[in-house]
C-alpha cells in the first residue's frame, strides 16, 4: 500500500488526477462568474436609478427627462394574468389525461407534443400568436400578447402537472375508490388535491418564465408609451419597454433600462427563489 | 375499476384485498356501486371528455403552430422555392429575400456559444456530480439553475453596456495579439459582434447543458464507479473509463439540446449582434440571426412577401429546433432511464 503510493508512477497520476478534477472545480467557478456579476450591475446600475416615480410615473414624452414605467408594469401583470387564465386551465386538464391514460397512444401524442412544444423557440409561438390573433383582429392588441404566453405557458405546466399526480401513491386512490368515492371527484378532491402544491409550483415558474418572455410579445402585444388596460389595444410590459430603452440612444431610458431590468429580475427570481424556498426543491420537473 | 392506465401491479391492491376477506364489508360498498351505476359512469365519462378536449387543445396548439407557420410562408416558398434557403439576397426595398446570411449568422454563433458552453458546462456538470458532496452539490446546482431564470432582456442589456465594451477593449486585442493571423479575428472592432452574440449564448445556454449532463453522469450505476476504483483508477481516470463512456449519448443529447436554445434565442442576440445580414469572415464583425432579424423586421414588414419572407425564416427555425429536440430527448431519456435498468 505505502510502496504503490510513492511510486513516481502514481504520483503522476495522481497529480493529473487533481489538476483535472480542479479544473472541473474552476468551470464551476467560471460559469457562475456571470451571474455574480450580472447582479450586481442590476444592483449597482438599477438600484442608483430606481425611484418611487418609476412605479408611480408614465413614461416621458421622448427628449425630456424622467417618467416611469407604471403602464408596463401594469402591462406585465395583466398579460400574465390573461395568460395564466387561458393556460392554466388546459396545462391542468392535459395533465390530469396523461396522468390518468399513462399507456394510451392518445396520451402518448399529447405528452410527446408537450415536450416538442417547449423546445419550440418563443420568436416562433409569437409568429403563431400574429397569424392566430393580431391578423384576424387587424392590430397589435393584449389578447395577442397573452395568446403567446399561454402557448408557452400550456407545456410547462401540464408537464408539472402530470410528474405531480404520478407522485401521488396509488393507494390512495384506491382507498378513495375502495370507500364508494367516484372517480373522477377521487381524481380531482383526493389526487390533484395531495398533488396541489405541486401543480401550484409548476404554475408558479412557467408564470416566472413567461415574465421574462419579451421575444414573442414584440409583434403581439407590442407595446405602448401610453396608459392602456384595454384587451384589444396594445399594451406596455417591462419586457419589452426595457429592450426599447436598452437600444434607444438616449441616456435616461437607458438608465430607466436598468431599472426596469433590476425590478423584472426582482420579481423572477423572488418568484423561483420564493418557491423553492417553499418547497424546498423537491418539485423541480420543468427545465 | 378507475385504475385503467395504472402501471401493473403484484399482489392485491386494497379493494380487491378488502373484496376478497371481508365479504361483508365489500358487500354494502358493492350494492351503492350497482345503485349509483346510472350516475357515476356519466360524471366520469364528464370528466375523461373533458381532461381529453384539453389535453386536445394542446396538442392541437402544436398541430396549428406548424400549420399556420407553412401557410404563411406560401407566397415566399412559391417565390423562392429552395433558392431561398442559399441566396444572400435581403432587399426588402425591392422584394427580393434570401435567408442564407442570417442562417450563417445563427450557426457561427451557435456554434461559438456551443464552443465556450459545452467544456464549461462538462466541468460544472463532473464538479456536481463527483467531486462536490451533495450539500453542496445541491446549492451549486441551484445557482447554475438561477443563469436559466435571468431573463434574456436582462442579458441582453448586461451584454450591451459590459460584456460587449469588455470583450472589445479587453479580449478581442488578446484575440489578435495571439491568433490575429486567422481571417476570424480581423477587421475593425466594435462593440456589437457576432464574438459577442456567441459569448452571451454560451452564458445562457451552460445552464441547460450543464443541468442535462449533471442528470446524464448522476445516472451513471455507482457500481461502475467503485469497480473502476477498485481496478487502482484515480478519481480523473475512474471519470474517464467509467462515467464519460457511460454518459457520452446522454451528454450528445444535452448538447443537442443546447443548440437548439441557442438557435432560438432571440432577444439578448438581437440586442448585441448589431442586425447586419452580411456574411462575413470575422468574428468582430457584426451579423444577424434567423431569430434576431424576425424580432427587429417582423412589426415593421411592410409587404405580403417581406412577412412571407420572415415567417419562412421562423419555419426554418421551427423544424431545425424540432428535429434537434427530438433527437436530444431520446438521447437523454435513454441516458438517464438506464440507471433503473441497471439496478433492477
Amino acid at each position: 500500500m505505502t510502496g504503490k503510493a510513492t511510486t513516481p508512477r502514481y504520483l503522476w497520476r495522481k497529480a493529473k488526477s487533481d489538476l483535472m478534477m480542479g479544473i472541473t472545480v474552476a468551470a464551476t467557478v467560471v460559469t457562475l462568474l456571470p451571474l455574480f456579476i450580472i447582479l450586481a450591475y442590476l444592483a449597482v446600475r438599477g438600484a442608483s436609478s430606481l425611484n418611487l416615480a418609476f412605479f408611480t410615473h408614465m413614461p416621458a414624452p421622448v427628449g425630456e427627462k424622467g417618467g416611469g414605467m407604471a403602464n408596463a408594469i401594469v402591462g406585465t401583470l395583466e398579460l400574465i394574468g390573461l395568460a395564466s387564465l387561458m393556460g392554466v386551465p388546459v396545462g391542468i386538464g392535459s395533465g390530469l389525461y396523461l396522468a390518468a391514460n399513462r399507456g394510451s397512444p392518445f396520451a402518448g401524442a399529447v405528452r410527446f407534443g408537450a415536450d416538442v412544444m417547449m423546445g419550440v423557440p418563443s420568436i416562433v409561438v409569437g409568429i403563431f400568436a400574429y397569424a392566430m390573433v393580431v391578423r384576424p383582429m387587424g392590430g397589435f392588441s393584449t389578447l395577442a400578447g397573452a395568446v403567446a404566453l399561454a402557448v408557452i405557458m400550456i407545456p410547462l405546466v401540464t408537464r408539472t402537472t402530470e410528474e405531480m399526480l404520478l407522485l401521488v401513491p396509488h393507494e390512495l386512490r384506491e382507498a378513495a375508490l375502495a370507500l364508494g368515492v367516484s372517480g373522477w371527484r377521487t381524481t380531482l378532491w383526493v389526487v390533484a388535491r395531495t398533488a396541489a402544491s405541486g401543480i401550484a409550483t409548476g404554475i408558479i415558474l412557467a408564470v416566472a418564465r413567461i415574465a421574462g418572455e419579451t421575444a414573442p410579445l414584440l409583434f403581439t402585444a407590442f407595446g405602448n408609451r401610453f396608459w392602456s388596460t384595454s384587451l384589444t389595444d396594445p399594451i406596455s410590459s417591462l419586457t419589452v419597454q426595457v429592450y426599447t430603452y436598452a437600444i434607444s440612444p438616449f441616456p435616461d431610458w437607458q438608465r430607466q433600462a436598468w431599472a426596469g431590468a433590476l425590478v423584472l429580475t426582482s420579481i423572477v427570481l423572488a418568484l423561483e427563489l420564493g418557491v423553492r424556498w417553499v418547497t424546498s426543491g423537491s418539485a423541480r420537473a420543468v427545465r | 375499476m378507475g385504475s385503467r392506465g395504472c402501471p401493473p401491479r403484484t399482489g392485491y391492491t386494497l379493494a380487491e384485498f378488502l373484496e376478497a376477506t371481508h365479504e361483508h364489508v365489500a358487500a354494502p360498498a358493492r350494492a351503492r356501486r350497482a345503485a349509483a351505476f346510472h350516475i357515476r359512469p356519466f360524471g366520469d365519462r364528464i370528466f375523461n371528455l373533458s381532461t381529453l378536449l384539453l389535453a386536445l387543445v394542446g396538442l392541437s396548439i402544436l398541430v396549428g403552430l406548424a400549420l399556420a407557420l407553412v401557410f404563411d410562408s406560401m407566397p415566399s416558398l412559391k417565390a423562392f422555392g429552395w433558392g431561398f434557403l442559399i441566396s444572400s439576397d435581403w432587399d426588402p426595398v425591392n422584394d427580393r429575400f434570401g435567408a442564407l446570411p442570417f442562417i450563417y449568422g445563427t450557426v457561427v454563433s451557435s456554434a461559438l456559444a456551443l464552443l465556450i458552453a459545452v467544456p464549461l458546462s462538462l466541468g460544472v456538470a463532473l464538479c456536481l456530480s463527483e467531486m462536490a458532496p451533495a450539500w453542496l452539490s445541491r446549492r451549486l446546482g441551484f445557482m447554475v439553475e438561477l443563469l436559466a431564470a435571468i431573463p434574456s432582456v436582462v442579458y441582453g442589456l448586461w451584454a450591451i453596456f459590459a460584456l460587449g465594451p469588455w470583450l472589445r477593449d479587453r479580449v478581442e486585442p488578446l484575440l489578435v495579439a495571439v491568433l490575429g493571423f486567422l481571417p476570424l479575428f480581423q477587421g475593425p472592432r466594435v462593440a456589437v459582434s457576432m464574438l459577442c452574440a456567441g459569448v452571451v449564448l454560451a452564458i445562457m445556454v451552460i445552464p441547460y447543458v450543464a443541468a442535462v449532463c449533471t442528470d446524464v453522469f448522476r445516472a451513471v450505476p455507482q457500481t461502475q464507479r467503485e469497480a473502476a476504483l477498485a481496478l487502482g483508477a484515480t478519481q480523473w481516470e475512474m471519470v474517464r473509463m467509467a462515467v464519460l463512456p457511460h454518459g457520452l449519448s446522454g451528454v450528445i443529447g444535452a448538447i443537442m439540446f443546447g443548440l437548439g436554445r441557442a438557435l432560438g434565442e432571440t432577444i439578448a442576440v438581437a440586442m448585441v449582434i448589431g442586425n447586419a445580414p452580411q456574411i462575413s469572415a470575422s468574428l468582430f464583425a457584426p451579423s444577424a440571426t434567423l431569430a434576431s432579424v424576425i424580432a427587429n423586421e417582423f412589426a415593421e414588414a411592410t409587404s405580403t412577401l417581406y412577412l412571407s419572407s420572415l415567417v419562412e425564416l421562423g419555419l426554418v427555425l421551427l423544424i431545425v429546433g424540432l428535429a434537434l429536440n427530438i433527437v436530444a430527448r431520446g438521447l437523454v431519456l435513454r441516458a438517464t432511464q438506464s440507471r433503473f435498468e441497471a439496478e433492477e
